[in-house]
């Protein structure tokens, strides 16, 4: 059951295994356990980020492809619910359309660029999509009419994830049954199905294929496969789970800018996420997403303990000030990737893989 | 001789700005085992690349079992009944040993659904293969590579393997038992195109020879009138084989 469920593809290690129970427990019971706005924006982030980085995981980890365009199928789906919520009204059929029409723009636009480009080198078409995500980037901040330009977009969403909705007058455990709990669980489960959608598709034989392909598509076409139709079949999926992430965050945010989900620095903490979490591992996604994501929101906090306990130490109080986190934050990842290369996951399967 | 299974007749191919092959004429027949031999460099991995349309001949035909092949893809040449067999331990080092083999046995999804028979076959031909069965291939020696790679290209049946070097880098145990597989899948009546170096090795399989030289083929006859005639190994290969034993 449980082994069909992962689609074959288990953790192989204890210590993976219990650190993945750890975070999927931690993002389940979050609203329980850490009471506050801040803990369940955070968790609600983390598993936008988990379906996000294993999409990409999908394309770089699993078929070889370098993409820069990612966040720009991330923000075609952020767009396409808010649009539609802002046009249409908050109705579930203005979701329905939002996703729809995202979903329609990411497939022909991964299509046109996968059958044009995945013709050419590795670097040229990393070049390509670069050109295109920043090209989209200016298009969606100049048409201010329909995307709200630089300011973006603020919406109202259905009447079951509004804050105000309360589901019960009874809060249950300590905490009340209203509109952002429901969008937390619902958000929650969406990322756990696409989630396991993703595993299914890199452990079933199209996944191998592009495994094979990521390691040599000469050697793929010589057994037959037509590398273009997978690689392009591979860009396609891999946006369209990107989008799909793109609609969860903007139904979370109620809001959505071309910051927030169409920047360059997101395509930095993906590519980061990945190489933390192990390339082509998917469960990779899981732990690069969450360790990132924390640390991006509670370092800055754990520094101000930091600082304050080191405080008349001259150097050390101002090496470890709250203002200094990026610092920490490059540090820690530089250490990251130099102690584990094939990334967190890679490290700890490869303890259990033993030479024949 | 039988008739050819394939044929190339005036193949030339151009890497870039060399001019490798110089109009190839090479018959393979059916059910036989023919041997390409060569020095290093005389073309004998760009004939099979080429058949392979990895590299697209720039001039001449290549007829497979009736049909010109010359300017199909290798994914269409390869569903022709084509399998190849590269140099260098072709395998997928990342995947296991199973999903080595599922990739060349098409429409299966599982391990279950290999013909039976034929896994019980290629087993006994490689039992280290069965041993390491969800082992990573990366993880396998170089014998158990190149017998992998063998064992992919024969998971289903072909009409036609090429064979790049299987002999290549191994010690002389693994090589004995390369040759006993050989023996034993040529007696399925496969036919079998086969690129080596190893004179030692060629003649206790080949039944026809091609030698070429600077992208040409020079003679092709029978293996057991080269194996016999040292005068002639002299002058085509620069060695006798009572020197190489």
């Amino acid at each position: 059951m449980l082994n069909r469920l992962f689609s074959g593809d288990l953790p192989r290690s204890r210590m993976l295994t219990l650190l993945l129970i750890a975070i999927v427990a931690g993002l389940a019971l979050v609203p329980f356990i850490f009471p506050g706005a801040k803990a369940i924006n955070v968790a609600a982030k983390i598993c936008v980020f988990i379906v996000l980085v294993a999409s990409f995981d999908l394309l770089l980890g699993y078929t070889g492809i370098v993409s820069f365009a990612h966040t720009m199928f991330f923000g075609i789906g952020a767009y396409g619910v808010s649009i539609a919520l802002t046009r249409m009204g908050p109705t579930w059929a203005a979701v329905a359309a939002g996703i729809a029409a995202a979903l329609a723009m990411s497939l022909v636009l991964s299509l046109l660029i996968g059958l044009f480009s995945l013709r050419v080198k590795a670097i040229f078409y990393a070049m390509i999509t670069l050109a295109v995500a920043s090209a989209f980037q200016t298009f969606a901040s100049q048409m201010s009419e329909i995307t709200g330009g630089e300011d973006g977009l603020s919406f109202k969403v259905p009447e079951l994830l509004r804050h105000g909705f309360a589901l019960s007058d009874q809060p249950f455990l300590g905490v009340s049954l209203d509109g952002k709990l429901i969008s937390y669980y619902l958000l929650f489960a969406v990322s756990v199905v696409l989630f396991l959608l993703m595993l299914r598709i890199v452990n079933s034989p199209f996944g191998r294929v592009l495994q094979a392909i990521r390691e040599n598509d000469f050697r793929a076409e010589a057994l037959g496969y037509r590398t273009v139709v997978y690689r392009t079949l591979s860009n396609v999926l891999s946006a369209g789970f990107a989008t799909l992430a793109g609609v969860l965050l903007a139904l979370w945010l109620r809001y959505n800018g071309p910051d927030t989900s169409l920047s360059f620095e997101i395509m930095i903490d993906i590519l980061l996420m990945v190489v933390i979490g192990g390339m082509g591992t998917m469960y990779g996604a899981v732990v690069g997403a969450t360790l990132f994501v924390i640390a991006q929101n509670y370092l800055q906090d754990l520094m101000k303990l930091a600082s304050d306990a080191a405080n008349g130490i001259p150097l050390l109080s101002n090496l470890v000030h709250p203002d200094r986190w990026l610092l920490w934050l490059g540090i820690l990842f530089v250490v990251s990737v130099y102690r584990f290369p094939t990334g967190i996951v890679g490290k700890l399967r490869a303890k259990v893989l033993g030479k024949p | 001789m039988s008739a050819p299974l394939l044929r190339l007749e005036g193949v030339h191919t151009h890497i870039g700005a060399y001019h490798i092959l110089h109009g190839v004429d090479l018959d393979v027949a059916q059910g036989e085992l023919t041997v390409l031999l060569g020095r290093n460099g005389a073309g004998k991995t760009t004939t099979l690349r080429t058949i392979m349309g990895l590299w697209q001949a720039s001039q001449g035909s290549i007829r497979f079992d009736g049909e010109d092949i010359g300017a199909c893809r290798t994914p269409e040449i390869a569903q022709h009944g084509i399998a190849y067999v590269p140099e260098n331990m072709g395998i997928f080092a990342d995947l296991t040993v199973c999903e080595n083999m599922l990739l060349a046995a098409r429409g299966a999804r599982r391990a279950q659904d290999i013909d039976e028979r034929r896994l019980t076959w290629i087993f006994g031909l490689f039992p280290a293969l069965q041993k390491f069965w969800q082992h990573p291939a990366g993880l396998l020696s170089g014998g158990q590579k190149q017998m992998l790679a063998v064992a992919r290209a024969i998971v289903e049946p072909r009409k036609l393997l090429l064979v790049d070097e299987p002999s290549k880098g191994l010690a002389p145990a693994i090589i004995q038992n390369m040759i006993a597989a050989f023996r034993e899948l040529k007696q399925t009546d496969t036919t079998i195109l086969l690129v080596e170096q190893n004179f030692h090795f060629a003649r206790q399989l080949g039944d026809r020879v091609a030698v070429m030289d600077d992208g040409r083929i020079v003679h092709s006859g029978a293996m057991a009138e080269l194996a016999e005639d040292e005068d002639l190994q002299q002058r085509l290969l620069g060695l006798s084989l009572a020197a190489h034993q």
